[in-house]
């Protein structure tokens, strides 16, 4: 039972708490403390000390909108964004309940009165902001990754097609996915017309420039694997006349699996920064339009909240790291994959 | 009648130990005139030169020769893995031009799929070569009774990982085993093994061989172990353009048993045999 804890613990990235499940087990208590101490106390001390730092810094650099706001401000503003939340929420609510009535009131009078229902078109907090932000840069990583695999497994199978298409990939990688952007959003709004769009054209074009740039570490990651499997397992392959469809998806796929989802986890990371900065650019919903709106805005709390979405930035794109390296090592066969 | 016979293919060296004889056992395995040329950035590198070597059924051959002179690249054209530049290998009447499941490998590191279970590495080849020969429980028991062949049926569900070195060259042997091949192919089957483990498994393969009769080509270093399991002992040259240098046929009765023949005359007689060839006769030029 507790080794299986302790298992599930360090799949997951989190063998920090090994040695508090073990001291709470009784096993060797001062070897655990000072294990405590060390994987726990110390990242904890560190962080003390920054923002120890970052409240004495602060208060000494004066701002057109007032001093740079230290860890206590930030965490009001916090609060505050967490409350605009909840009462924007409750007005959401509100406005449907009243509309239902309304609706239910005309009904009665007349059943076959003709009811208008509109949706309520409230500000978007923070809060839903990040969400929009997580759903598009999942959405660009995603079509990304469909695209990416396959083209690079097919590289990595034929060296032919890798040199045809390693000049243009060389050239595109680099390009920052920015610069993408004007030409991007001039192509979703001449293509992407339609009276009932499923998705705002705003989303299409944040994700595909996300797509854009989370492209090529996969690609040339999972070519890179493919062309280098060992090939003693491809002659197993062979030795068993494997159809070269199942040669790929159980020999081929498997073996580069590791390095495949090192290349995403890293497209994902950058996905996640291109993203914000595409937002910020392109006044596309989400955390980055966030953070542009409160520079605008140029109010006292602005900066407070700017500092806010910072730590949230950081914070999400250090879970979505985490994620990748936890289904990392849930799939692939190389347990010590990553750090 | 003499005990070492030689059957030599180079006519020049060393004549009066050959006492000629015809082999009255029908080839089953042919090569004849095998070359290989691999292309390298320097031009041309002719790996092998002109190998001749005709195997019986259900003899159990070992190749012996310096490290790099051209062993596993013979291993490999009988498997089909490479192609012969001149000359070509015959087996049972057909010839060989591309690899297959009746021409099994145990390959130099085992080579098990790292994600999939000792099972499942055994299963993918049963699966791949009896899809409409057998029934999901035919299959089953199989795998199993190929496992159970090498002794891994207490690890059969755990992973490469999780077992030692012997225990996956044991699940490499069983693989190729469940092949059903008429021709098993070992490259250095034992090579990166301990002393105890190597002799362990050296019985288990020869337990194996007297049960199924198998048809065998191993590559080995070991002196010792070509002597222990061989039935003719092929003797490379020194590449490049490697050939056969000297076939050494080894009569001596099965089963073998390690322990007796520690002492048994003959068999130091054979095992001085391959050592003077490999250390004087060609003996490599920088050594
Ligand atoms: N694919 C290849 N391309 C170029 N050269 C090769 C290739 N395969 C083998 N060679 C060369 O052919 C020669 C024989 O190689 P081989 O692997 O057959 O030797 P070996 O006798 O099996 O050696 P070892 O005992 O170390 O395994 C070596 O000089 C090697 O460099
Ligand atoms: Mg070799």
């Amino acid at each position: 039972m507790k080794t299986k804890i302790i298992n599930t613990l360090e799949m997951t990235g989190l063998s920090w708490m090994v040695p508090v499940v073990r001291l709470s087990t009784g096993e060797n208590p001062r070897e655990q403390l000072s294990e405590i101490m060390t994987v726990i106390g110390l990242p904890l001390l560190a962080i003390a000390a920054f923002l120890f730092l970052w409240a004495g810094a602060a208060s000494q650099v004066k701002t057109s909108l007032g001093e740079l706001p230290g860890p206590s401000q930030v965490w009001e503003q916090t609060q505050g964004l967490y409350e605009e939340h909840v009462a924007e929420r409750e007005k959401e609510e509100a406005f449907y309940e009243r509309q239902e009535e309304r609706n239910a009131k005309k009904l009665a009078i007349n059943p076959d009165a003709e009811i208008k229902v509109r949706e309520y078109t409230g500000r978007d907090t923070f809060f839903d902001q990040i969400w929009t932000s997580l759903g598009t840069v999942f959405t660009g990583f995603l079509i990304g990754a469909l695209i990416a695999i396959p083209i690079g497994v097919a590289c990595g199978l034929s060296d032919k097609l890798y040199g045809a298409i390693s000049p243009l990939v060389q050239i595109f990688k680099p390009v920052s996915p920015l610069a993408w952007l004007p030409i991007v959003t001039m192509v979703v709004s001449a293509v992407y017309i339609s009276d009932d769009p499923m998705f705002e054209k705003s989303f299409i074009t944040s994700a595909i420039t996300v797509t854009l740039c989370s492209l090529w570490p996969t690609l040339i990651n999972t070519a890179v694997a493919v062309a280098s499997i060992d090939k003693d397992l491809i002659n197993v392959g062979r030795v068993i006349r494997l159809h070269w469809v199942t040669q790929v998806f159980k020999i081929a796929i498997p073996a580069s699996l590791p390095m495949i989802f090192t290349g995403l986890r890293i497209s994902l990371g950058i996905g996640w920064m291109v993203l914000i900065a595409a937002e910020m650019l392109a006044q596309n919903p989400g955390l980055g339009k966030f953070v542009w709106d409160e520079f605008q805005n140029g109010s006292s709390d602005s900066l407070g909240r700017i500092m806010v979405a910072v730590l949230a930035i950081g914070l999400i794109g250090f879970l979505l790291d985490w994620l990748m390296l936890t289904l990392q090592k849930v799939l692939s066969h190389d347990k010590n994959a990553g750090r | 009648m003499s005990v070492v016979q030689m059957m030599k293919t180079e006519p020049s060296v060393d004549e009066t130990k050959v006492t000629k004889e015809e082999d009255f056992q029908p080839t089953f395995l042919d090569l004849t005139g095998v070359s290989i040329e691999f292309p390298t950035k320097k031009g041309a590198f002719k790996a092998l030169d002109n190998v001749n070597l005709k195997i019986a059924k259900g003899e159990f051959i070992s190749i012996i020769g310096h490290s790099g002179c051209g062993k596993s690249t013979v291993l490999n054209i009988v498997a089909g893995l490479y192609k012969a530049t001149t000359g070509g290998v015959i087996l049972n009447g057909k010839e060989v031009d591309e690899p297959g499941p009746d021409r099994a490998v145990v390959f130099q590191n085992h080579s098990l799929l790292p994600w999939l279970t000792c099972y499942q590495n055994v299963e993918i080849a049963v699966k791949a070569i009896f899809k409409k020969k057998k029934t999901k429980r035919e299959m089953k028991e199989w795998i199993e009774h190929n496992l159970h062949l090498v002794h891994m049926d207490h690890a059969m569900h755990k992973y490469p990982a999780e077992i030692s070195g012997g225990m996956k060259q044991r699940v490499g042997i069983a693989r190729a085993l469940a092949m059903e091949p008429t021709v098993l192919l070992m490259d250095e089957p034992f090579g990166a093994l301990d002393a105890l483990t190597r002799a362990h498994l050296q019985d288990s393969v020869m337990e194996i061989q007297s049960d199924l009769n198998n048809t065998v080509i191993m590559i080995t270093h070991d002196v010792d172990e070509a002597v222990l399991l061989s039935d003719k002992i092929v003797m490379m040259t020194n590449g490049p353009a490697a050939s056969v240098g000297e076939i050494l046929k080894v009569e001596l009765e099965r089963p073998r048993n390690r322990l007796e023949l520690a002492n048994d005359p003959q068999y130091n007689k054979y095992r001085a045999e391959v050592l003077k060839f490999l250390y004087e006769r060609q003996r490599r030029p920088q050594e």
